[in-house]
């Protein structure tokens, strides 16, 4: 398999669509707050999707997907963060304007031209993810852009929507949602397709990033910000890998994409070569062939085995389980030998594409889903096995088998299923969601919609953006990552501590200590980069200073420069009182006032301490009574100053 | 371009001239570059009346909608012209010789419908072949014909509508159906579901209402699944009475069959909005059975004759009564023709003091003053107190258990035959079918409170 491959050459393509959660107190379009996650419920609803007609009277390719996989859905509810509206049953509540002004102000960010009339749509999704079937969102800004990589990344659209539902678990044909997330808004930010390597991949995804947590009012945190990432190849087609969670996955889950859209190409190609050149050159067909299994060492093909299966894992009739009695399927693929173990991936071939699938589409998901004869399990007697069942669906030598197994219908849908992604094969590669994995590698999630699961939200009014609002929210915007990058980086701030500061948000706690409070810009910025990082690493309670806090501990700083020195006591004792004042804090520790004399104390140490007479070098020595005296004077006396007295002391001793 | 009011539909004012000074119109396929340099490609929608003037809808290539200011408009072109006709496609219903036969009639509420991806508009099916189309499970349980009565919001149903719906059942049973199915509006359909009761008595087959608490545009809608269990119910079922067929729980579940005189729609937007008040529900009907809840229902039979009674009075009113309620409101009803009034009175069925002398003038100018409970559950009891008593020496006639818009559509109907105080009474307070009950069971009162340690316990381990 080719690992390295010249991105130039096949034309990579990517872009990007990146979530961001919003920091509101509550949901977008209902009252419950936002945020707040449960692990166990109180409720539960079970609900079916059905597919509504298209514009042209036909379905959406995703949603009539999802309606042939038969799910039941069912929900778990919990009073604390759901109300009606999560349920689908009560209307939703005008858009929560406070969210709207942080979308706005992420627009803002990305260089967006503000919408002036926003319009919410529903989005069609199927898989249950969201209980009304449909997701509100809206545009909100379009036409933005960003310097990268000394060029610009285009913004397309921003867009404000409700956050779906978790999934719990996905069984055969039931999935479980949780619904704490459901309706907290976040933001969508499409960028144009202007990517064209891995790398430059993670670095927008990271630029994004940055962007939008400069502001401080989204969330941060696992799921905080999710990603999607459409890649295609030169004659492939955009496929999506759906929520991506960390930059990094990204790098290698577009390097595996560009592989498999390659490979399908040359698949396309050879298909194309034995005459499939349309849906009508193929000739696929099944058979039952459960019989042929009755004392197979494949105990999964068994019907005995089926049965203990089901009861093992809780499948109930009319819930997880599929319809009809167990029956083990053979699809003759007529003419395709070879095809099945076409390599798409390192370590997949065409075979895992039919898997996906019939996992999804079928609901058959009993490991491992499928076998076919281009790689039949080894065991006794299995090449007798594999030899009947090409007798009984009248095999050819240039033809290929796939045997699939569960509840007789889902049978029936499966085989479909691998029909129509042969069909697909034949056009190349198809429009799809993939679900990735932290190794690059990806499964199918769903078909990729299109435009015409969008339509009007006929319970919300458009809302009406005047110019007078996105003129005060730009005045009040923080600098770009960009200018905080050139300006902290002016001072000797290293790159990755920038970006600390800006993913954290306390490049604004930075900026605001500098600007008011008289605070060196470099100190500040190791301060709040680095040096913290050792006072959380040891349990301070850092991150709970406010920012008003901050500024009044900067502005003592600015008129006492010594108490710097004393930092360390300092930021711990104002973690662990919130409720006292910088000022008072300080008075407490003394640390007020210079001590009259210390000179003398300098002296007293050096005269009444014991040392080390093996341990008496000049260094060792200052090291030993700075200590000492420290302990008394740090935070009071600049330390330049005690050294000088101390200097002078051990001198004139060692004269 | 001189432009048709149709053509700019919905816009007015500043936008409105800006769109004729284009030369663009609604359907226009257009491309729009506005004062920042941004493109916005797409057609131009119709605009709702109640929207502002100053912008223009695009529905964009992605499907999004925006509204962009007129003024900030730099450049407009049309590059085509893309007016949408939308229809639902038909496939044939199929026959089936062994299937029964129901009559779907349609009052205008939706049950199966489309939407107008462009404008949020939505498209009702209705024919065989529409309903076919978009609920096909149908074809399993019956052979369906449909007749369009008229096309109204529930809100709109009224006398004439309801009088027409009388006649067409009466007709429907007459062509030999095997069980009728009414699509309606959910907002009104217990006072259909009450008015259908006193209007077709002694009804041989199953007369459903049914309509949906979620549009059937929506993915998640209820509405097909309640299609479903009420043509089941029509073609398969037992109980030969009008009834409401809706949602059980919220879940997609089971639906209930209600008694139409005992029915009441209970929350402005759940699924499981409707509930028998003051008893319990008829049955329980899912994809494949019915679970009979009681034996005292008027069961299926073709032999049994229908009567019609296609007549009402619709100057009857519904007082409300609330504390410090004014005589004048009464006297008002009277002075402006009021044959009926329900009044909905507090407690057991009180009104207060200086309302008697209206009331008992009103009774003397020949009106009908009924008495119900705005508690919904419970008798009129006006022996308790004196002033029930005084109540009833003027003239009023108490309902019992009856529910206040029950009530109302009774009283309206039998208005419709008389005129006569001592006939009225009769017939008020003879129950035709359970709108009265002379019993009422424990379990017919049961509104769980939620936030008990038992009840939490109940609904968190219960499909809601």
């Amino acid at each position: 398999m080719e690992q390295n491959i010249n991105y130039t050459e096949i034309g990579l393509i990517a872009g990007l669509e990146v979530h961001q959660q919003l920091l509101t107190q509550r949901k977008l379009f209902c009252h419950c707050p936002s945020g707040l996650y449960t692990k166990d419920h109180d409720g539960v609803v079970l609900r079916h999707m059905r597919p509504t007609l298209s514009e042209l009277g036909e379905y959406d390719g995703t949603a009539l997907m999802e309606f042939k996989s038969k799910k039941n859905i069912i929900y778990l509810l919990h009073k604390n963060n759901v109300c009606t509206y999560e349920m689908d049953d009560t209307p939703p509540f005008l858009m929560n304007q406070k969210a709207l002004d942080v979308a706005i102000e992420q627009c803002l960010m990305l260089g967006c031209d503000i919408i002036d009339e926003v319009h919410v749509a529903r989005k069609q999704y199927l898989d249950g993810s969201i209980p009304t079937g449909f997701q509100r969102t809206a545009i909100v800004g379009v036409n933005g852009r960003l310097p990268f990589l000394g060029r610009e990344l285009s913004i397309t659209q921003v867009s404000i929507e409700e956050d779906s539902c978790r999934e719990v678990s996905d069984k055969g044909h039931l999935i479980v949602w949780r619904t704490d997330r459901l309706g907290i808004p976040l933001i969508e930010t499409v960028t144009g397709p202007d990517l064209r390597t891995p790398d430059e991949v993670v670095e927008a995804i990271l630029l994004i990033g940055r962007v939008c947590r400069t502001t401080g009012h989204v969330r941060l945190g696992l799921g905080a910000s999710r990603q999607d990432i459409n890649v295609s190849v030169r004659g492939g087609r955009r496929v999506e890998i759906k929520g991506v969670p960390q930059a990094w996955w990204a790098r290698r889950l577009v390097h595996k994409e560009a592989i498999r859209q390659v490979n399908l190409l040359r698949l396309r190609d050879e298909l194309h070569k034995r005459g499939f050149r349309t849906a009508d050159d193929l000739v696929i067909k099944h058979t039952d062939v459960t019989s042929l299994f009755k004392a197979s060492q494949l105990a999964f093909l068994r019907t005995e085995n089926w049965d203990r299966y089901i009861a093992e894992e809780n499948r109930r009739p009319g819930m997880e389980l599929g319809e009809g009695p167990f029956c083990v399927r053979a699809v003759k693929l007529t003419g395709l030998i070879n095809t099945l173990n076409w390599p798409t991936q390192p370590d997949y071939s065409f075979a895992h594409e039919l898997t996906g699938r019939v996992r999804v589409i079928a609901g058959l998901d009993q490991q491992p889903i499928l076998i076919h004869s281009e790689k039949w399990p080894n065991y006794k007697g299995s090449q007798r096995e594999l030899l009947r069942v090409k007798e009984k669906i009248g095999c050819s030598s240039n033809d290929s088998v796939v045997i699939i197994w569960g509840p007789l219908n889902d049978t029936l849908t499966a085989a479909e299923e691998i029909r129509i992604r042969h069909v697909d094969a034949v056009n190349g590669v198809p429009n799809e969601t993939r679900q990735p994995f932290v190794d690059g590698n990806t499964d199918f999630e769903r078909i990729l919609p299109g435009p015409d699961r969008m339509y009007p939200d006929t319970d919300s009014p458009p809302i009406s953006i005047t110019r007078q609002r996105v003129k005060q929210l730009r005045a009040k915007l923080p600098p770009p990552p960009w200018e905080r990058e050139e300006l902290y980086g002016a001072v000797g701030v290293p790159r990755n501590t920038i970006h600390f500061l800006i993913r954290r948000g306390d490049a604004a706690i930075v900026d605001k200590v500098v600007g008011m409070c008289g605070a060196d810009i470099r100190q500040a910025c190791f301060f709040f980069g680095e040096w913290l990082k050792g006072m959380r690493r040891d349990g301070a309670a850092v991150d709970t200073i406010s920012i008003e806090r901050w500024c009044d501990f900067f502005k003592l700083i600015a008129k006492r420069p010594v108490l710097w020195e004393a930092r360390k006591q300092l930021v711990s004792l104002i973690a662990n009182a919130p409720e006292k004042t910088i000022k008072q804090i300080v008075k407490e520790t003394g640390l007020k006032t210079k001590p009259s004399g210390w000179e003398n104390l300098v002296k007293k140490i050096v005269e009444n301490s014991q040392l080390d007479p093996n341990n008496n070098s000049y260094e060792k020595q200052f090291r030993f009574y700075m200590g000492q005296i420290l302990k008394e004077l740090r935070g009071r006396v600049p330390a330049r100053s005690v050294i000088a007295v101390l200097q002078e002391k051990l001198h004139k001793r060692i004269i | 371009m001189k432009s048709t009011s149709d053509e700019l539909k919905g816009y007015k004012g500043l936008a409105r001239k800006k769109l004729i000074e284009w030369g663009v119109r609604v359907w226009s396929d257009v491309r729009v570059i506005n004062d920042a340099g941004s493109v916005f490609e797409g057609v131009i929608l119709p605009r709702f009346g109640y929207f502002d003037d100053l912008h223009l809808v695009i529905k964009m290539k992605n499907g999004y909608n925006t509204g962009i200011h007129v003024n900030r408009v730099k450049s407009i072109k049309e590059i085509g012209y893309k007016k949408a006709i939308y229809k639902i496609p038909e496939k044939e219903f199929p026959h089936s010789d062994t299937l029964r036969n129901v009559t779907l009639l349609g009052t205008g509420g939706t049950i199966a419908s489309r939407l107008d991806y462009r404008t949020g508009a939505v498209i009702p099916a209705f024919t065989p072949g529409e309903l076919y189309g978009a609920v096909p499970e149908l074809a399993d349980i019956c052979n369906l014909k449909t007749k369009k009565l008229f096309g109204v919001f529930s809100e709109n149903m009224a006398k004439q509508e309801y009088i027409t719906l009388a006649k067409t059942i009466g007709e429907e049973i007459a062509a030999g159906a095997d069980g009728i199915v009414i699509g309606h509006g959910t907002d009104t359909m217990g006072h259909t579901a009450a008015i259908l009761s006193f209007m077709v008595q002694q009804s041989p087959i199953p007369i459903v209402i049914v309509g949906s608490q979620r549009s059937s545009d929506r993915p998640s809608s209820d509405a097909a699944l309640n299609l479903i269990h009420a043509v089941r119910a029509a073609a398969l079922g037992d109980i030969a009475e009008v009834q409401i067929c809706m949602f059980g729980p919220t879940s997609d579940y089971y639906g209930l069959l209600h008694r139409g005189t005992r029915c009441r729609k209970m929350h402005s937007s759940y699924r499981s909005t409707f509930r028998t008040v003051g008893d319990i529900p008829l049955c329980m009907v899912n994809k494949n059975n019915f679970e009979y809840l009681t034996q005292d229902y008027l069961p299926r039979d073709t032999e049994r004759h229908v009567m019609i009674y296609p007549v009402f009075n619709d100057r009857v009113t519904i007082l409300y009564y609330y504390p410090g309620m004014n005589p004048d409101l009464v006297d008002a009803l009277v002075e402006k023709g009021y044959k009926g009034i329900v009044i909905a009175g507090t407690g057991l069925g009180h009104v207060n003091k200086p309302l008697y002398p209206a009331i008992k003038q009103a009774i003397k100018q020949g009106v009908h003053v009924v008495m119900t409970v705005q508690t919904l559950w419970g008798y009129v009891q006006m022996y308790v107190y004196d002033t029930g008593r005084d109540l009833l020496d003027i003239g009023v006639i108490p309902l019992d258990n009856m529910l206040p818009e029950t009530a109302l559509m009774k009283l309206c109907w039998v208005l419709g035959h008389t005129d006569n105080h001592d006939e009225v009474l009769r017939l008020m307070r003879h129950s035709v079918n359970h709108e009265i009950t002379e019993r009422e069971p424990h379990n017919g009162y049961l509104i769980l409170q939620g936030g008990l340690p038992e009840i939490e316990k109940f609904i968190s381990s219960h499909w809601k």
